[in-house]
């Protein structure tokens, strides 16, 4: 089976970009380079080609019913054109996806999925679904998608785009390219910033646009340590459905009074709390912890690093890992076996960067 | 960051696994990783030197060079004794990709075994195995 291309993918390769398989897409890993890219994201405004993502349309009368039942949020919370971030979990409290639902109408959601997910979520949904009065469509072929983040990124979309944007955490309908679009209040990158859900048709014309407003291609590359830096969770790395939310510090988007499928198991985790816990690291000298390295503390097993990277912004190790509860407090020293050397590292607060004032 | 363009120097002799061998004197060589290796890589930010003395054996791991996404491991073109690491890469890993060839080189190595350079390519055909990959 050959890889699947974005609508993008001309424009990635005219622009030079390295193309790797991810989750069965060619998708840009980096164009002029991790560095440049994750600070022109920090300073200025990047975007990224993430129209991998998938799609998932939920309506009908018992469109509320049925989410909050599947999602760990209390999707009530959710106005017409909010947003709100949830854990997609099994019976057992693991975490099978992580996931952004936009209310776009009374009785009408949008949930956006981890591509690596988009199938086993969907069966997911259809089978919950079949005790709810909704329709659960895979909409995935409908959307380019297009993260647009930086500390420019609003204004210079205003500005190419002619268009108005939602606030953070809010959604809102535009005309893009001539074309009904969606623009998201959202990103993955610790920065401000838009996600736009456009006509795959148009998509190639708004690419150009924002290209030549200023606003630098940007690849998954840097889209991994920018999200890093700001401690969000990859899927698949941070989160898997071996863990529940509990442990992976996702307590905070999951109320279990709604009764979401999983939620007696997060509940217990919730009181009884868990043998491990997520958390932060730095490394302290020289060295790059990788997803997999083990952690030691006083020469012993202490846990996992899920999430390694060098940060182009500290200049130095990062990375999230899964350790004992007694020593997941921020200042806390450990060590990380990388490739049979072990190196200094302490855990640290989120996010990593920008330090909490 | 301007990468110079690929490019194999013909004066230097090359392993399949990317590296290259410059000759000094009878017996001694500096290694370093080629164009193509450091272009495959991305943007090194870490280099980790193996140690004066010890000794380094054709075909094998001698060293890590690593990116921001991956780390990679370096193979000796040719065996012997390390005499000497590039201490300048601690600061500057980068010159790795700028220079892969020059300020960029890895270690000098006193050869135990200098007629293993008959093994190695040629510059022609180092750039024949990259153009047949």
């Amino acid at each position: 089976v050959s890889a699947r291309r974005t609508p993008f993918y001309e424009q990635h390769v005219e622009l030079g970009a390295k193309l790797m398989d991810f989750a069965g897409w060619e998708m840009p890993v980096q164009y002029e380079g991790i560095k440049e890219e994750h600070s022109a994201v920090r300073t200025h405004a990047g975007m990224f080609d993430v129209s991998h993502m998938g799609e998932v349309e939920v309506e009908g009368p018992g469109a509320l019913a049925f989410l909050q039942r599947v999602l760990s949020n209390d999707v009530s919370q959710i106005k017409i054109g909010g947003a709100q971030y949830s854990c997609l979990c099994n019976e057992q409290g693991g975490v099978l996806d992580d996931l952004f639902a936009y209310r776009l109408g009374g009785d009408r959601y949008l949930l956006v999925t981890n591509s690596s997910n988009h199938g086993a979520d969907l069966a997911w949904l259809g089978r919950w679904s079949r005790d709810f009065d909704v329709a659960v469509r895979d909409v995935a072929d409908r959307y380019a998608m297009l993260a647009v983040q930086g500390p420019h990124a609003r204004a210079t979309v205003t500005r190419a785009l002619g268009i108005e944007l939602p606030p953070r955490m809010r959604v809102a309908t535009a005309r893009v390219g001539g074309r009904p679009a969606l623009v998201c209040g959202t990103g993955y990158t610790g920065e401000d910033g838009v996600e736009l859900l456009v006509d795959p048709e148009v998509g190639p014309a708004i690419w150009a646009e924002l290209l030549d407003a200023g606003v630098v291609p940007c690849g998954l590359g840097a889209r991994d340590t920018l999200r890093l830096e700001a401690c969000f969770h990859l899927h698949g790395n941070d989160l898997t459905p071996e863990r529940n939310p509990i442990e992976a510090g996702l307590g905070w988007c999951c109320k279990e009074a709604t009764g979401f499928v999983g939620a007696e198991a997060v509940a217990s985790a919730r009181h009884e709390g868990t043998a491990e816990k997520l958390a932060p690291f730095e490394i302290e000298g020289v060295g790059i912890a990788r997803q997999g390295n083990a952690v030691l503390s006083s020469g012993e097993p202490a846990g996992v690093v899920t999430s390694g990277t060098f940060s182009p912004s500290l200049e130095h190790g990062i990375g999230m890992a899964y350790v004992r509860v007694d020593l997941a407090e921020a200042g806390t020293d450990v060590e990380i076996d990388v490739r049979g050397k072990l190196r200094a590292a302490r855990i640290a607060s989120k996010p990593l960067y920008p330090k909490e004032k | 960051v301007t990468l110079a363009d690929a490019h194999y120097p013909d004066e230097l002799l090359y392993h399949d696994q990317h590296d290259w061998a410059r000759l000094e004197g009878d017996d001694h060589a500096v290694f370093g990783i080629t164009w193509y290796a450091q272009d495959s890589l991305g943007e090194v930010v870490f280099y980790d030197p193996p140690e004066v003395g010890s000794s380094v054996d054709k075909d094998q791991t001698y060293a890590e060079v690593e990116s921001v996404k991956a780390v990679s491991d370096v193979i000796a073109p040719l065996s012997g004794e390390v005499v000497e690491v590039n201490e300048g890469l601690g600061d500057a890993p980068e010159q790795i990709n700028e220079d892969p060839y020059g300020e960029g080189w890895l270690v000098k190595v006193k050869l135990s075994h200098p007629r293993e350079a008959e093994q190695l390519l040629g510059a022609e055909e180092y750039r024949k195995l990259l153009e047949n990959a």
